[in-house]
This record gives structure tokens, sequence and C-alpha cells, in this order.
């Protein structure tokens, strides 16, 4: 401790040793290690809206509404919107007019608009319609995966995996979705490695970017925070994406925990189109207004204008004669001050 | 030895302390670190339920004095340590509160449950203390706009007001909670800048008030603004000492949250089935609802108390009484399973 004056010192005036001995001050934590908390400075936003938020809608919307509601989005400053998806009518009527909404749509120079191809048949008929971007969807529960698409989550990889190497052989880029990544309607719990293992499957397979569905918005935090640090380990973080639902109100802070931990791409759907179909009547997707809301609040950029969205939340609302489940887009409208 | 007088004041080694490993410098394998041990999240967080009093106070429909003592008492049941019971402020301001003291005679007080009461002012103080009351609040702004539109005088001079009340409530040893409102947005006057946050805080605890919670009025506050504030506050106030009290009416009061536990606030106040809207946007949502951030809390391993199902039986016993839906997303998503 140096010589006996200079002991004497520390022993007697605290605010003396941090002066000698400035590194104790972040050993005692008495500096804010808090405030070094690193964000991303850019956030990707993919807009969900249009395919899985009015893929859970129960009214059926005219082709022309989908759109118009694509269009407005295209002008927001979001660059990628999910426009439709390729899958049986019989399936999914919602998405039964596929090829006339990808045909029908103004597509902007800025914008990418991946479609959901499940199969071959799929994915033939999404390039026939002029998709220059794909998705594919692994889950990582197996109830799951056999209760929604009839087969294990082995054998829909191999599905995947002739659809995206007839993707490759065209350089069409694929996107892969994990869902029931922090819990499942069927299964008790998601084991953090099972989503690991799913994930690196989608991504060696040649899915650029993987998006992390919290399916039943189960999760919190805690969940979040420890199911990434998992996957991370067999997936860079820079190529992962978060989806999460808001169901149980979750959807910010688990959002805000995976941008912690260095994620950059959020899903979201404007006006937070999408039940729950498993909680009737519940919400699911988180709107992305209100991500919008929280990552510019917090100086991150994004590129979208937030009023532009509320406006095409207004517009979608305004034709399935329903509120928008967006706080934000609920606030604004109510403002009396 | 200052250090060490330091170290022992903080309570650093307390068990379970995520950082205190860290701060040892030893390297410890930590098989799966949670996220609460990464960010030293509490392990233990007080909830301070004000459904019974800012949530009814902010409910158009007045509701029958027994209504109010079953909800307090269901609440009671449910494990929450601090429930706010009621306002000791005049009838012709606030005609919801008007049955104050059979509010207070009439509820059944567990033990080791506080039932703070709001005290306006020295009349109202000494109406509390005869009807039982033996913990107390008092309210500041750290907005002057919103202290004068409000209660028509300058912050500095509602403090002075408040100078009785403390002097009353020491001498009867009844501890006293402050609140500051519009810590990071004013209706009237916008942003709020932090220092005056600060200022106003420093003065409620030197005044004598054990905790100062930090009210998001108007809900406009984002992860970004928040920090900002409680870095400024907790210059001036033990964060121990510190609670949070978030409005979710653009939806960021979960978020909010969690960055004020990661910067070691372990008081939050909400409210059952996020009771009480925001008078500033009519109809939208403001407090938070206990039960959404009770789920959060649970699922990132902190403790409560608070028996989640039983919270949900008064959220649910409250919201048949007033004939709405709650605002809870954890409740809507639980009942619709």
């Amino acid at each position: 401790m140096g010589n006996i004056p200079t002991t004497v010192k520390h022993c007697l005036s605290y605010e003396q040793t941090i002066k000698d001995y400035p590194w104790l001050r972040r050993w005692l934590q008495e500096e804010k290690i808090f405030t070094e908390q690193e964000y991303p400075k850019f956030v990707k936003i993919v807009e969900v809206g249009p395919r899985d938020g009015l893929q859970n809608e129960k009214e059926i919307v005219p082709t022309r509404v989908k759109v118009e509601l694509i269009d407005r989005l295209s002008a927001t400053g979001l660059s990628v919107i999910e426009a439709t998806s390729f899958v049986s009518s019989k399936w999914v009527p919602q998405m039964a007019d596929h090829t006339d909404v990808f045909q029908g749509i103004q597509k902007a120079p800025h914008v990418r608009y991946p479609v959901l191809t499940p199969n071959m048949q799929g994915f033939q008929d999404a390039v026939a319609a002029g998709a220059t971007e794909i998705a594919v969807f692994g889950s990582a529960s197996e109830s799951f995966s056999r209760r929604n698409i009839n087969c294990s989550i082995d054998e829909s990889m191999q599905r995947f995996e002739e659809v995206i190497n007839a993707a490759k052989e065209r350089q069409i880029p694929v996107r892969g979705y994990v869902s029931c990544a922090l819990g499942c309607p069927y299964e008790e719990c998601i084991e953090p490695s099972k989503v690991a293992e799913v994930a690196k499957r989608l991504y060696e397979m040649g899915c650029y970017e993987i998006s992390l569905g919290d399916t039943i918005g189960v999760g919190t935090p805690g969940s979040m925070f420890t199911m990434l640090q998992r996957v991370m380990k067999d997936v860079p973080v820079n190529v992962l994406a978060v989806h999460c639902h808001d169901t149980y109100g979750q959807a910010l802070p688990n959002i805000l925990v995976a941008l912690q931990m260095g994620v950059s791409v959020v899903d979201s759907a404007v006006a937070g189109l999408g039940g729950c179909p498993y909680a009737q009547g519940s919400t699911g997707n988180i709107s992305t207004e209100d991500v919008l809301y929280m990552l510019h609040g917090m100086g991150i950029q994004t590129g979208v204008n937030l009023d532009k969205v509320i406006e095409s939340g207004d517009f979608i609302c305004n034709a399935l004669g329903r509120k928008s489940n967006s706080k934000v887009a609920q606030a604004r409208c109510r403002r009396t001050l | 030895m200052a250090v060490a007088v330091r170290l022992v004041n903080r309570n650093i080694l307390r068990p379970g302390h995520g950082r205190q490993y860290l701060a040892f410098g030893s390297v410890v394998q930590v098989k799966t670190a949670s996220l609460r041990a990464v960010h030293s999240l509490p392990e233990k967080v007080k909830i301070v339920e004000v459904g019974p009093r800012d949530g009814l106070q902010n409910e158009k429909t007045v509701v029958p004095t027994e209504t109010k003592i079953n909800l307090i008492n269901m609440l009671s049941e449910s494990g929450l340590p601090v429930i706010e019971a009621t306002s000791f402020v005049s009838p012709k301001w606030v005609p919801q509160m008007a049955d104050q003291v059979e509010v207070m005679k009439g509820i059944s007080k567990k033990p080791g449950v506080s039932y703070p009461v709001l005290t306006p002012n020295l009349k109202g103080f000494q109406a509390a203390v005869k009807a039982g009351a033996s913990e107390v609040a008092i309210f500041g702004a750290a907005s002057e706009l919103f202290s004068k539109k409000n209660i028509n005088c300058s912050v500095e001079e509602s403090l002075q007001r408040f100078d009785d009340v403390m002097k009353a409530a020491k001498e009867a040893a009844v501890p006293v909670r402050g609140y500051i409102s519009c810590v990071v947005g004013c209706p009237y006057e916008g942003k709020v800048a932090p220092e005056k946050v600060a200022y106003v805080a420093k003065r409620l605890y030197s005044m004598g008030c054990y905790e100062v919670s930090l009210g998001d009025t108007i809900g406009v506050g984002t992860p970004g603004s928040m920090t900002e504030m409680l870095e400024a506050v907790s210059k001036e106030v033990p964060v121990s000492a510190l609670a949070v009290h978030c409005h979710d009416t653009y939806g960021q009061a979960l978020a909010n949250i969690l960055v004020a536990l990661q910067m070691g606030v372990s008081v939050v106040d909400s409210s059952v089935a996020g009771l009480g809207g925001c008078p500033y946007a009519q109809g939208a949502s403001g407090n938070v609802a206990t039960e959404d951030v009770v789920y959060m809390l649970h699922g990132l391993g902190i403790q409560t108390g608070v028996d989640l199902q039983k919270l949900m039986d008064a959220g649910a016993f409250i919201c048949r009484s007033l004939n709405r839906k709650t605002s809870s997303k954890v409740a809507q998503a639980i009942c619709k399973l």
C-alpha cells in the first residue's frame, strides 16, 4: 500500500484512495457499468404483418387491400416486408391469392419482399410469380412440427434442404424461422440446445438469417437470454433475428435483452396484426409501431418513419374493422394534449 | 480500510449477488449464466400495488366501498407486501376516494403488509392517522407546468407544503413515501430534464421520505430516457431508496422496468389488471398491470412473494365489478387458453 503516510491517507480518505487507484471504482461497482451497455446502432425491422399477421386474422382480406397495405408499408422506410405465403390454399385460405398479391404490389427498389415456401411446389410457384427471396419454417418442438406440418423436425429439415438447394441454384436468398424457441403449446419445456440444433442446421444448409420465434409469447427476458446464449454458441449473432409475440406482454423486454446480446434484426407486425391461435382472442405479433417507438427512444436507427407506419396500421385496421393492437397508435390517436 | 468499510456498507458480499464473483477477479466458471447473474438483477423485488388508489382514482365508475375493501383483502391474500389503500384527499377533488375512512377501517390488515395512503396536506395526514393509517405518501412533480396546472403552485411551493406533513409524520413515527410525477415526460412541457428529477428526488429524500417513486406519468419513457433519468437521480439518492412507477400508455413499461432493475432498482409500482387509464390520452392505458410485471419477474428468477393466480383472481374480481376487460395481457392470455 505504499509508504506509511500514503497508507494513512488511504485509510482515512476514500476519495484519496479512489484518486490514486481509479480502477477501484469499477471493482467496487460504483462506476455505472450499465452505461457501457452497448446496443446496435442500427436495427433492421422485418415487417411480417401482411403474411404472419394477416394469416392469423379471422377475416379473409381482399387482395386489393393486401396489395394496398404492402404498398403503403413500402413507403415507410421498411427494408423488408414479408409479402405472402406460397402455401396450399387448402391449409391457409388467407394466402390463397399469393400470386395475385405478389404480382400486384409495387416493388420499391430499396425493399425486399420475402415469401414463405413450405415445400418445392411452393418454391416453384413463388419463383414463377417473380419472388426473389424466400423463407422456410422449422420448429424447435417435435410435437409442434407434427401437429402443424404433419412431420418430424428431421423430415421437415430434409424437405427444406431440397428447397434451399433449389434456391441456391437460382441465387435466391433464404431466411430460416425457428418456431417455439421459448415455449410450445404442447410440450412442457423447450431446451435451448434444441433451438440451437435447429438454428444451426438451417444456417449450415444455407439460410442467411435465422429468426427465432417465441410462437406463444410465453418467453421472458430470462428465458430469452438463456436461449440466445446457447444459440449464439453455434450461430453468429449477426445472423440472428428475434420474432417475439406479445401474448403475455413480454415482447418488448424480450427484444431489449436480445439487443443487449447483440441481435440487430427484429420481426414485428404493423398494428400488431395476427392473434394467437393458442389463446383465442389474445394478441400475437408485437406491433411494429411499439418496437419503433422503443428503438428510436434509445437512439437506435431503423430508417423507418413511425408516423407512416401508424397510418398504414390505421388503414388495415379500418379495412378489418378492428382496433389496432399497437399501444403507440392507440395513445397517439387518443392524445388530448 | 476506507475501501473495506465501503464494501461492507454496500453489502456487496451478499450471497447470490452475481457480480461479486466478477468483482473479486477470480475466474468462476458459471455453467449457464442467467440474465440475473450477468446483469446483477436483484434477487427480490418489492411490488407496491397501487390499484386500489392510483388505479381506481383514474377509473370513471365510482366503486362501492365494499368492493374496494374486498379488492384490497384479496390483494392482501395474494402475497403483495405493500398495497396503497386510499387517498385522504378532499372528496370535492377526487370523489372516488370519498370513502377513505370507511375503506381504511374496513380492510383486514394482514400482518407484514403495509397499507400506505396518500396525504396531500396536514389535514389529510391527521385524518389518515385517525383512521388507522401507519404509512403515508406525498406527491411532487418534476415539471413546473404540471405542478402549476395540477395543484396550482410551483414544485418548490408544493414541497414546502409537505414540510408540515413530514414534521407530523416524524413525530408520530409514520414512514413517508415520496412520489415524483413526470420524470421522463410532461403533457405540457414535453421532455423533462433528468437534473430536475434528481433535484426533486433529493429534496424528498432529505426531507425524510424513506423511498422515492419515480413516475412516468404519461408513459412516454423508453429504456433510453429511463436510463438517463435514473443515472442522474441515483447520483443524489441511493438506488435502494428508489422505485419506478411506469405507465404503459406507449407499451414501454416492462422494458423500462427491466432497465431500471438492471440499474439496481428493486421496487416496482404496478396496478392489478392495469387499473387506471391515462387522463391525457382518453381511453389509452395507464398503469402497468401487476400480473404482467410479476410474470416477467418470476421468469427472471426474481422473488416477489406474490401468488400470480391469486393476484389474477383479484384482477378478475375488480374487472367484473367495473364491468370492463382487464388490461393485463397475462390475465387475458391465461383465461383464454
